[in-house]
């Protein structure tokens, strides 16, 4: 049966998106941390996602090639009352952009549902061919 | 003679093979949405029921020929073996990743699909509970 391995397709898809979920808590999380002791700051961080074969042209499943951390420039904040702070008085906090790792958490929730969808249908259907001839 | 009866029964099991296939299809494109560099696929019901009835000569040149006698360029197939075609879908507009999933097609498409899928389904069972009333004779 070739639909079984929808499965497998959509099942590779949510487990990349709920990757993505995770970075992106992690990235929302870290959103106002400032320069550790070593001087660095939180780099916000993108997953890379990749098609994988799987075994004929129809099926095309996805996983994480990468997670990237992003070159942005830190954000600044003048805080000369801070203990973190430069000689200038300025602190480094995270260069996280929480407007744009909210619009990637719905974006990853709403793909999420969509393969859920797809495997349900997908269950269903192959429910109904099981029941073939009664 | 039984064959008459059973005809039917074929025609739609190798319909129901290809709805498989394009289901497949689709669910590969709708889990590979936000993959960049991704092309979305699609199968064209038309032309791989045909193939799969046999009926080959009747259908224009094979991807990359201009001719019946060109020997056509290599396509992996799937379920359906090499005589299965997939083609690419037409990309409604340009996305900055190169990604040419339109999900809101493919969602249409997927439902469209099962709906057939199961239509042919119980063109099967239907089929199948008359072959047996006519069998039984009751």
């Amino acid at each position: 049966m070739s639909m079984f391995s929808i499965f497998g397709v959509s099942g590779s898809a949510i487990s990349a998106q709920s990757q993505r979920l995770n970075v992106v808590a992690s990235n929302l999380a870290n959103a106002d941390a400032v320069a550790g002791p070593d001087g660095k700051t939180y780099k916000s961080r993108q997953v890379v996602f990749e098609t994988v074969p799987m075994g004929s042209a129809a099926a095309a499943g996805v996983k994480v090639r990468d997670v990237r951390e992003s070159d942005a420039p830190e954000r600044r904040v003048f805080d000369p009352t801070h203990p973190s702070a430069d000689a200038e008085g300025y602190v480094a906090h995270s260069n996280v952009n929480p407007v744009e790792e909210m619009v990637n958490m719905i974006s990853a929730s709403r793909s999420y549902q969509n393969n859920v969808e797809v495997m349900n249908t997908t269950k269903t259907l192959l429910l109904k061919t099981l029941q073939m001839g009664q | 003679m039984f064959s008459q009866l059973t005809e039917a029964i074929d025609f739609h099991g190798k319909a129901l093979v290809v709805r498989a296939e394009r289901q497949r299809v689709i669910a590969s494109n709708i889990a590979n949405a936000d993959t960049p560099g991704y092309a979305a696929r699609d199968l064209n019901f038309k032309d791989n029921m045909t193939r799969a009835l046999g009926q080959d000569a009747a259908l224009p040149a094979a991807q990359g020929t201009t001719n019946q006698r060109h020997i056509p360029l290599a396509t992996r197939g799937g379920e359906l073996g090499a005589a299965s075609r997939l083609g690419y879908t037409v990309q409604a507009q340009p996305a900055m990743d190169n990604n040419s999933v339109d999900l809101n097609h493919e969602r249409g498409n997927f439902v469209d699909n099962a709906v057939r899928y199961e239509s042919t389904l119980r063109f099967i069972n239907s089929h199948a509970k008359t072959i047996l009333s006519a069998i039984q004779g009751q």
